[in-house]
C-alpha cells in the first residue's frame, strides 16, 4: 500500500484559483497543503485521523477482522463454490434427470444427499435450486438497490414535489406485507425467473429509498454540497459526485442484509408454487414437495432446508460483518 | 385550538394514512387490471370464447367494462365503501362475508404469536444486554441469529412432519375448530402454528430489546440512580425496562402487522383458513376479485396497526406526547 499524506482512495484535491471544491466532507483534512510534503516513509503515522468509509480491499480486511463477517464470507463463498460447480456442470449427476431404478434412495457414495421420488439426484438439485434462488435474489436486489438508492437521492435532493411523490409510493408499498404484495405481484405477472425477481424487487425498493433519502436530507446541506452548487454544478453532477459516493456504505449494508430476505421470499413463493416455475429446482418447492416425504425420505427436506438455512446464515452474518466494517457507530445497533 | 389540531402530529399522521390508503386502492386497482384477462373471461372460462361479440358487449356493458378506467376505478372505489367487496362464485358467499370468517383466524393466530415472542424475546434480550460479549449474550445472539435466518415454512413444515411420524396425532389435521365453538381444540390447533411464527417475530424483538437496554444503561439517569442506591431489579424493571419499552412497542406493532399478512405460508401449512390462505385459495382458483379485496383489507389493516402503534407510542413516552 502506497500511504502518502493525502490519503490513496481520493487524493483530495488543492484548491484551484479557479475555485472549484474538494469533493468530499473531510474536514479534518488540510485542504491547503501547503510546504514541502514529508517522504512517504513505511512508518509514517496515516492521514491525519482520516475516517475511512469506503469499501474495497480494506473494507474486506476488516470483515474479515470481526468473527461474524469472516463466518459469513467463508459460508457465502463456499455455497458461491457451489453453485459455480453447478453452473459450470461439474457435479455427477443432472438435477433434472430421473432414474425410477434408484428412487428415494438414502444418502450414499454416489448421491451424496440422496434421491428424491422421481430418482433425481437430491445433492445436483440442492445445487441447482442454490443457484436458481442467487440468481432471483441477486437480480432483485441489484433492481431494488438501483432503483431505490436513485430515487431516494432524488427525493432527498430536490425535496419539494419529487420527495412529497416518492415518499407516498414508498408510503403505500410499505402499506404491504412484504410476502404479500411479493405474491400478489407474482400472481399478476406471467410466470418466470424474471418476473418473480421483479416482484422481489418491487417489495425491496422502498427500503433503499428509505435509507438514502435521510442521509441525503442532511448530506445536502454539508458545505462542500452547497460549494458545489455555488461553483455553478448543475444538480445531476452534484448527485454523482458529490452525494452518491457518500451513501456507497449505507446501500453496501442494505445490498447484503436485503439479499437474505430476498433469498427467504423467493423461497416462500417457491413453497406457496408462486416462485421459480418447475421444473426447474428452487429450495422453497423442494421442501414443498419433501413434505409428504419426511417420514420415509427425511433427507429430501433436510438438504435442501440445511443449504438454505446456511445460505441466509451467511449473508445475515457477512451482513452484520459489513456493517460493523463500515460504519462503526451502527455496532451495537440491533 | 382548531390550529393546534390541525397541526397536531397525530392529525398529519391520520391525513399521510389516508392518502396512503387512497394510493393502495390505485395500486389494487392497477394489478386488477393487469391480469390477463377480465372479468367476462373470469366468468365464463373457456367458454368466453363462444360467446358473440354482441353478447359479449352486452356483459361488458354490464359489468361497467365499456366505461373509461376512471370511472370504472371511482365506482369500484364506491363500492369498497358501501361495503362491497365483490363475490366468491365458488364459495357462493360474498368477499365481506367470507374476510368476516377468515379474520378472526388471522388476528387470534396473530395475538398469541405476539404473546409469546414477547414472553421470549425480551427476556433473552435483557439477559443477552445484561453482560454484553458474555457467553449468555453470544447464547442469545445465535437464538437471533437461528429465528432470523430459519424461515416459518421450513420450521413449519418439519414441526408437521416431525408431529405427524412421531407424535401419533395431529390435532391440525382435523378440521378447523372455532375459538367460539370448541375452544380446547382451537387452542390446540394454534399453538404449533403461533410457536412456530413466534420464533421468528422473537429474534427481531430480542435484538430490539438487547439494543435498546445497552443504549439506556449507558445513560445518565441510570448512573444516577444507582448512585442513589436504587435496588438492581428496581433499575432493570422500572428504569430500564419502562425507557425500551418504547422501541420495543414500535417493533412488536410493526411485527404484527406483517403477521397479519405475511402467516400466509404458516396458514397453508397448518391448514388455519384464516386470512392470507383466502388470499392464496383465491390465486389458485382464479378468483381474482377476492383475491384484490381481501388484499385491499390486508394492507388497510396494516396501516391501520402501525397507526395504532404511532398511538399508543405516545401513551407509552410522555416526551412524544408533549408534541
Amino acid at each position: 500500500m502506497t500511504v502518502t499524506p493525502p490519503g490513496p482512495p481520493m487524493p483530495s484535491r488543492p484548491v484551484p484559483a479557479s475555485g472549484a471544491v474538494p469533493s468530499r466532507p473531510m474536514p479534518s483534512q488540510p485542504v491547503s497543503a501547503p510546504g514541502p510534503v514529508p517522504p512517504p516513509t513505511s512508518d509514517t503515522p496515516k492521514a491525519p485521523a482520516k475516517p475511512r468509509r469506503r469499501a474495497g480491499t480494506n473494507g474486506l480486511r476488516q470483515i474479515l477482522r470481526s468473527r461474524a463477517g469472516a463466518a459469513g464470507l467463508v459460508i457465502v463463498a463456499l455455497i458461491g463454490l457451489l453453485c459455480l460447480a453447478s453452473a459450470c456442470g461439474w457435479l455427477p449427476f443432472e438435477p433434472n434427470t430421473q432414474d425410477p431404478l434408484v428412487r428415494l434412495q438414502g444418502p450414499s457414495q454416489t448421491h451424496w444427499f440422496g434421491t428424491d421420488r422421481f430418482g433425481r439426484d437430491v445433492f445436483a438439485r440442492v445445487a441447482a435450486g442454490v443457484v436458481n434462488s442467487s440468481l432471483i435474489a441477486l437480480v432483485a436486489v441489484a433492481f431494488s438497490a438501483l432503483v431505490g438508492t436513485l430515487a431516494g437521492v432524488a427525493a432527498g435532493f430536490f425535496r419539494g414535489a419529487t420527495d412529497a411523490s416518492v415518499s407516498g409510493v414508498t408510503n403505500v408499498l410499505f402499506a404491504f406485507p412484504p410476502l404479500l404484495l411479493a405474491l400478489a405481484l407474482a400472481s399478476v405477472f406471467t410466470r418466470n425467473w424474471f418476473t418473480v425477481a421483479v416482484a422481489i424487487a418491487v417489495v425491496y425498493t422502498p427500503i433503499f429509498i428509505r435509507v438514502t433519502r435521510g442521509p441525503v436530507l442532511s448530506l445536502r446541506e454539508i458545505e462542500f454540497v452547497r460549494a458545489a452548487r455555488a461553483a455553478g454544478r448543475n444538480a445531476f453532477a452534484i448527485m454523482f459526485h458529490h452525494i452518491l459516493p457518500n451513501l456507497t456504505s449505507i446501500v453496501i449494508v442494505q445490498v447484503t442484509l436485503s439479499l437474505s430476505w430476498a433469498v427467504l421470499t423467493e423461497a416462500s413463493l417457491s413453497f406457496l408454487g408462486l416462485g421459480t416455475p418447475p421444473p426447474a429446482p428452487s429450495l422453497g418447492s423442494m421442501i414443498y414437495e419433501a413434505r409428504t416425504l419426511a417420514a420415509i425420505a427425511p433427507w429430501t427436506m433436510i438438504a435442501p432446508g440445511v443449504v438454505m438455512v446456511l445460505l441466509v446464515v451467511g449473508l445475515n452474518l457477512l451482513g452484520d460483518g459489513v456493517r460493523d466494517a463500515l460504519d462503526p457507530q451502527e455496532r451495537t445497533r440491533r | 385550538m382548531l390550529t393546534r389540531i390541525v397541526h397536531s402530529s397525530i392529525t398529519r399522521r391520520l391525513v399521510t394514512a389516508l392518502g396512503t390508503l387512497f394510493g393502495v386502492a390505485v395500486l389494487v386497482f392497477i394489478m386488477l387490471r393487469a391480469i390477463p384477462g377480465d372479468q367476462v373471461t373470469a366468468q365464463f372460462g373457456i367458454e368466453s370464447g363462444a360467446l358473440t361479440p354482441a353478447q359479449r358487449a352486452a356483459l361488458e356493458s354490464y359489468y361497467g367494462l365499456d366505461q373509461p378506467l376512471l370511472v370504472q376505478f371511482f365506482s369500484w372505489l364506491g363500492n369498497l365503501f358501501t361495503g362491497n367487496l365483490g363475490f366468491s362464485a365458488r364459495a357462493h358467499l360474498s368477499v365481506a362475508e367470507l374476510t368476516a370468517q377468515s379474520l378472526p383466524v388471522t388476528v387470534e393466530l396473530a395475538v398469541i404469536t405476539i404473546v409469546l415472542s414477547l414472553v421470549l424475546g425480551v427476556p433473552l434480550g435483557m439477559l443477552s444486554a445484561s453482560k454484553p460479549n458474555s457467553a449468555r449474550d453470544g447464547l442469545g445472539q445465535v437464538v437471533a441469529l437461528a429465528g432470523l435466518s430459519i424461515p416459518a415454512f421450513l420450521l413449519g413444515s418439519s414441526v408437521m412432519a416431525w408431529v405427524a411420524t412421531f407424535w401419533g396425532q395431529n390435532p391440525n389435521g382435523q378440521a378447523f375448530a372455532r375459538l367460539t365453538d370448541n375452544p380446547m381444540l382451537n387452542l390446540q390447533q394454534m399453538i404449533l402454528p403461533a410457536g412456530v411464527l413466534a420464533f421468528g417475530i422473537a429474534a427481531p424483538i430480542m435484538r430490539t430489546t438487547r439494543t435498546a437496554v445497552l443504549d439506556i444503561r449507558a445513560k445518565d439517569f441510570i448512573r444516577t440512580a444507582r448512585a442513589k442506591g436504587v435496588p438492581k431489579a428496581r433499575i432493570q424493571m422500572r428504569h430500564i425496562l419502562t425507557n425500551a419499552l418504547v422501541p420495543i412497542t414500535t417493533m412488536t406493532g410493526l411485527q404484527f402487522g406483517y403477521l397479519l399478512g405475511g402467516a400466509i405460508v404458516i396458514e397453508q401449512i397448518f391448514s388455519l383458513p384464516g386470512i392470507g390462505r383466502q388470499v392464496l385459495v383465491g390465486i389458485e382458483q382464479k378468483e381474482y376479485a377476492v383475491v384484490q379485496s381481501t388484499i385491499l383489507i390486508i394492507a388497510v389493516c396494516f396501516v391501520l396497526v402501525n397507526l395504532l402503534t404511532d398511538m399508543l407510542y405516545r401513551v407509552i413516552d410522555p416526551r412524544v406526547r408533549a408534541l
